[in-house]
């Protein structure tokens, strides 16, 4: 950008390259930390939101009048932006990372209770009839029937309530602890530096990358016959 | 007296509403810059979602292009155009919204014109319609509610992410949200917050009005989007709700 312009004056153009792997290296262990702290949330947010997501989708499964409601709190939770949501908890649990693992675990949750609604609907009822039949309990029946059955409708959404909840991370810069997010608002604030701009931009990304190609390996290991069927 | 109740308080002054760079003054800029974004996506996606779906070619890149819009965090991206010669300011945060409009859009553009049976086109083109007349007359409505889904989401996204703006120095009511906090005011934050989520779930609403108004056909609200059973379970819903906040 700089050689573009035919003036340049030292002090107007001190080297502000978007990318250095100096910068990377250097500061390695801050990186580390915050990319530590970002895999934590993210884990967290979407282990606690499954376990509570799974129990509501089975309640909502039951019957149509929970369905409902249960679908349109998760579209209202659903459109609060993360700021708001992050400034709504903020007051009850002030500046620490469970702010940002409350809201987070908020938006994992709605995602995933519609998934797994979605996946439980989709198991046929003939074909839970037919465990039933053969002298299935209710637990036996979730967990050879349902589970199997549901399985990559609950990947899709485990995968999509991850992606969403690495992006959505960052936002908790406003209380201090957004991952690598801090390293997008620290190199803004350290006058523009743009290497730590990038560097947690593109370790957002990746890290959303990783753990999608880790879940899509894990659905692959679990469901052998999906690939049977495949080939 | 608590957080809450203060930003009640906040909020019933009016003049906190009607003085410069009061609340009335954010929430234009704030729709301002989502109107711009969201005019800027559709002016986008819509023709290249309609061309792509009508011809049944370029699934792959319509996915892929929603799958990674998912993954860049929004925050990033505002950064990334505040620094960039594009400079600070609500030109940088419009376009980085808009970015983040366009998979929403094109994907329920591509479904819904994808979803258009062939052989109703093709009596179409029988009857003696010009291909203008079947685009306008059986593409168009055929695909409109998927199209106004995408719409809508991408809509109500941009007014969410919007938000954002004020952690880059931007304008809009994200700003109550990062100035009572920065001057540990939170009674301001939280009736920022509370202003943001209103008009995010106003503008949800708005559009579900909206597009049931201009649907034509079977008028279904779309309230409870309750997953249909005979859908391709396990797939990714392709016109999943888009990318959040």
């Amino acid at each position: 950008m700089g050689a573009a312009s035919d003036v340049v004056l030292a002090v107007d153009e001190a080297p502000n390259p978007w990318f250095d792997p100096s910068y990377v290296s250097d500061n390695w262990d801050t990186i580390v930390g915050h990319l530590r702290e970002h895999v934590w949330l993210t884990v967290a947010a979407v282990a606690i939101g499954a376990a509570i997501a799974l129990p509501l989708a089975l309640l909502a499964r039951r019957g149509r009048w929970l369905a409902g409601p249960v679908l349109a709190l998760s579209t209202v939770v659903y459109t609060i932006p993360s700021l708001a949501m992050f400034a709504f908890v903020f007051p009850l649990t002030g500046l620490s990372a469970t702010t940002v693992l409350v809201g987070l675990t908020a938006y994992s949750l709605v995602i995933l209770v519609r998934n797994f609604l979605a996946g439980l609907q989709g198991v046929p009822a003939d074909v839970r009839e037919a465990a039933r039949g053969m002298g299935m309990g209710p637990l036996q029946l979730f967990l050879r029937v349902d589970l199997p059955l549901a399985l990559p409708a609950f990947m899709a959404g485990l995968r999509i309530a991850t992606v969403s909840t690495v992006a959505l991370t960052t936002v908790g810069v406003l209380v201090g602890h957004g991952g690598l997010g801090q390293l997008i608002t620290g190199g803004l604030n350290a006058n523009e530096y743009r290497a730590e701009i990038v560097t947690g931009a593109v370790g957002c990304v990746l890290l959303a990358l990783v753990a999608d190609l880790l879940l899509a390996g894990i659905e692959r290991l679990l469901t052998p016959w999906a690939r049977a069927a495949r080939s | 007296m608590n957080d809450f109740e203060r930003a009640i308080t906040y909020l019933n002054d009016p003049f906190n509403w009607t003085r410069r760079n009061g609340i009335l003054d954010l929430l234009a800029e704030h729709v301002a810059v989502s109107a711009v974004a969201v005019a800027a996506a559709m002016v986008i996606a819509l023709p290249i979602g309609a061309a792509l779906g009508s011809a049944r070619r370029g699934s792959g890149v319509v996915v892929v292009v929603s799958n990674v819009s998912r993954a860049i965090p929004t925050l990033a991206l505002l950064t990334l155009f505040a620094v960039s010669p594009i400079g600070f300011g609500n030109r940088a945060t419009a376009i980085a919204l808009a970015v983040f409009a366009i998979p929403p859009i094109l994907t329920n553009t591509f479904v819904g014109f994808r979803g258009v049976d062939a052989e109703v086109r093709e009596a179409a083109r029988a009857m003696g319609m010009s291909r203008g007349q079947v685009l306008r007359r059986v593409d168009v409505p055929l695909a409109a509610p998927l199209v106004l889904t995408g719409i809508r989401t991408a809509t109500v996204q941009v007014v969410a992410t919007a938000t954002l703006a004020a952690l880059v120095g931007g304008g809009g009511l994200g700003r109550l949200i990062n100035l009572g906090f920065g001057q540990r005011d939170y009674g301001v934050m939280i009736a920022g917050a509370i202003l943001v989520a209103a008009l995010a779930l106003l503008t949800e609403l708005a559009l579900v009005v909206l597009s049931w108004a201009v649907t034509p056909g079977q008028r279904r609200l779309p309230f409870r989007r309750v997953p249909r059973t005979d859908a391709a379970v396990g797939r990714p819903e392709p016109t999943a709700s888009g990318i959040p906040l």
